[in-house]
């Protein structure tokens, strides 16, 4: 079942949003027509469907409209044409239309987010700031789940700070924390390790991805580094200027760019964490046997002085070697 | 230029209908107002004024303590207080203290709720700007007239016309406060499904604390620095001396009393400030 549903959003921001929604229709890009109307362009007709338990990661340059519309599906930033639709449990609830009481109860219980600049409560400790979301839900017994989340992240000992007297990567675990205390199943972060530095980020990458494995939550996350969209994305959407370009696996997008943005954006990344043995095999057989999907960062050393049979379902379609994965990177 | 100052705009005449105006239909508000205000600052009075001076400074420097934690500082409140003993004013810090305490529990009590109001709606926010600059530029006495005219003489005229002056700055540090919060920590109260109610009282009030508990300090000292026109109207209090002074071109009691309401206000600044922390 689908947990998000994009469909043809269009957000303008302005003080007469509609009035540019022609000229965007008619293909215009921002510029022109922020020169004609006024308005500027947020994004233009974007559908998207996020399925459950699934990592989406929106991907662009900067002002190519991710965050907006990251911030449609909790009503953050407001459509002005379309429909966001969240799993409400049983059914599908259009945030656009569904009035602010039910806006939010799904804030509060389907939707949390993690933000770029934490957003968190200078005044607060800790544990209270991971219990904002509980307490503003009313959630008498919050004091359990909030240690449990605290575990989680690894901040037991750090309850009763203030959070101004951690570092960054510490408060980006408070901020993880405080989304996941409401078990919202929908996460929406919005570049939230961007403002880290990169040691940093890669471990909370990797923090990221082992509490998914448990808690199995349908997360959209926005970034900017392809490499991250690749380590963390089951699907990644490229937007330009307002507009969805290209959406799929990583390995689609790596082996078929939509456009020659898209080529630009995957010409500067390291493509062996996306290739498979699949890609990178030629005709033949022959040594130990792999399946067609693993990675090829995961038996590159072993190639150095062997060549590997590719299977799939058991058969062997094929062989690679070291030779053969040169072949594929320079082509 | 006859033509110009022939017919004059009748400013004053229609200011002076107004007040009379008022005080011929509201009379009953004005004395009732009066009544209230005058039994609850004579029972503050009496309170105050019951136990030995001695003993209120004990409790002063007690206070103190709880406030600040610090030693410092209690000997200086206590060495204060006890200065103005020496000086024979104890009983005129009393009242001014009822003054002072009165002004400040009307101040907060009207002047926060305005500028939460305010801050949340810029354009109430430009009306009444205004009217705050009209507050604390108009002089005193020319409120003082109409004060008399309504109140009388006594402690509620000095009372009403303290507020007037002082409250602008509860009003203008509650609204800078509350309209600082931060957008990306009301958008996180937001995204979690705050309620307008929930987002005041756990984000914007929260923030702007520090920038209140300032307005109250400036409350305090801003109703001290009325205690000499209050005195005018005759409230009780430290100020009373001063005029008496003026009145009788007395340098030596002039000095001293004044020197006394300088002491009263390091007193309570060191007593009640808030260190901004960082
Ligand atoms: N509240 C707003 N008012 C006016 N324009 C806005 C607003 N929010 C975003 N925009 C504009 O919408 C466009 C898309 O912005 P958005 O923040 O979605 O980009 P982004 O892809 O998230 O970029 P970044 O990587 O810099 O965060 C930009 O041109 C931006 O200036
Ligand atoms: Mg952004």
């Amino acid at each position: 079942m689908s947990a998000v549903i994009f469909d043809n959003v269009s957000i303008m921001f302005g003080d007469k949003p509609k009035t540019a929604l022609p000229h965007a229709d008619q293909g215009m890009n921002r510029a022109e027509i922020q020169e004609q109307t006024g308005q500027v362009l947020g994004v233009h007709n974007c559908s998207l469907e996020v399925q459950e338990g699934e990592i989406l990661v929106l991907m662009g340059l900067s002002g190519s409209g991710k965050s907006t519309l990251l911030r449609s599906v909790n009503g953050l930033n407001p459509v002005v044409r379309g429909a966001v639709r969240v799993n409400d449990g049983d059914d599908m609830v259009d945030v656009v239309s569904c009035g602010k009481q039910k806006l939010r109860e799904i804030r509060q219980s389907r939707v949390a987010m993690v933000f770029q600049q934490f957003g968190l409560l200078p005044w607060r400790s800790v544990a209270e700031n991971v219990g904002f979301g509980l307490e503003l839900a009313g959630d008498a017994g919050r004091a359990d789940k909030v240690k449990t989340q605290l575990e989680l992240v690894g901040l037991k000992d750090w309850a009763d700070r203030k959070v101004g007297e951690l570092s960054g990567g510490m408060q980006q675990r408070v901020g993880l924390a405080r989304a996941f205390a409401t078990q919202a199943p929908i996460l929406l972060m919005d570049e939230p390790f961007s403002a880290l530095d990169p040691l940093i980020r890669n471990r909370l990458q990797d923090e990221l991805l082992d509490l998914q494995r448990d808690l199995k939550r349908t997360i959209i996350f926005v970034s900017h580094d392809l490499d991250e969209a690749f380590k963390l994305g089951n699907r990644i959407a490229i937007l330009e200027g307002g507009r969805i370009v290209q959406c799929g696996t990583p390995r689609e997008i790596f082996s078929s760019p939509a456009d020659d943005y898209v080529a630009d954006f995957v010409a500067n990344m390291n493509p062996l964490g996306v290739l498979t043995a699949r890609d990178a095999m030629e005709p033949g057989s022959g040594g130990d046997e792999i399946e067609a999907e693993t990675p090829i960062r995961d038996f590159m050393a072993r190639l150095k002085d062997e060549t590997l049979s590719v299977t799939e379902n058991g058969q062997t379609i094929g062989q690679i070697s070291a030779q053969s994965v040169v072949a594929r990177l320079s082509a | 230029m006859d033509w110009l100052t022939d017919s004059k705009i009748p400013v004053g005449k229609t200011g002076k209908t107004i007040f009379e105006w008022l005080r011929d239909n509201g009379s009953w508000f004005f004395e009732t107002v009066e009544n209230v205000l005058d039994w609850v600052i004579e029972l503050t009075l009496t309170i105050l004024q019951f136990p030995h001076p001695l003993v209120m400074i004990a409790i002063f420097v007690a206070i103190t303590w709880v406030i600040q934690k610090s030693w410092k500082t209690c000997v200086f409140v206590a060495l204060g207080l006890l200065f103005v003993v020496n000086q024979g004013y104890w009983d005129e810090t009393t009242e001014s203290l009822t003054l002072i305490l009165f002004a400040c529990l009307t101040c907060m009590a009207i002047g926060v709720p305005i500028g939460i109001a305010a801050a949340h709606r810029p354009k109430l926010y430009r009306a009444i700007s205004p009217v705050l600059d009209l507050m604390q530029t108009l002089p005193t006495f020319v409120y003082l007239i109409p004060m008399i005219v309504f109140f009388g003489i006594g402690m509620v005229p000095g009372l009403v016309a303290t507020v007037i002056f002082v409250l602008p700055a509860p009003i203008r540090l509650t609204h800078l406060g509350v309209s600082s919060t931060p957008k990306a920590l009301l958008e996180a109260a937001d995204a979690f499904g705050a309620t307008p109610q929930q987002k005041l009282w756990k984000v914007e009030l929260p923030y702007a604390l520090p920038q209140i508990m300032t307005g109250l300090n400036q409350t305090i000292m801003l109703s001290l620095s009325m205690v000499v026109i209050a005195g005018l109207v005759g409230a009780d209090g430290l100020g009373v001396p001063v005029v008496r002074a003026l009145q009788q071109v007395n340098a030596a009691k002039g000095f001293e009393s004044g020197l006394v309401i300088v002491v009263v206000a390091i007193v309570l600044d060191r007593m009640l400030r808030v260190e901004q922390k960082s």
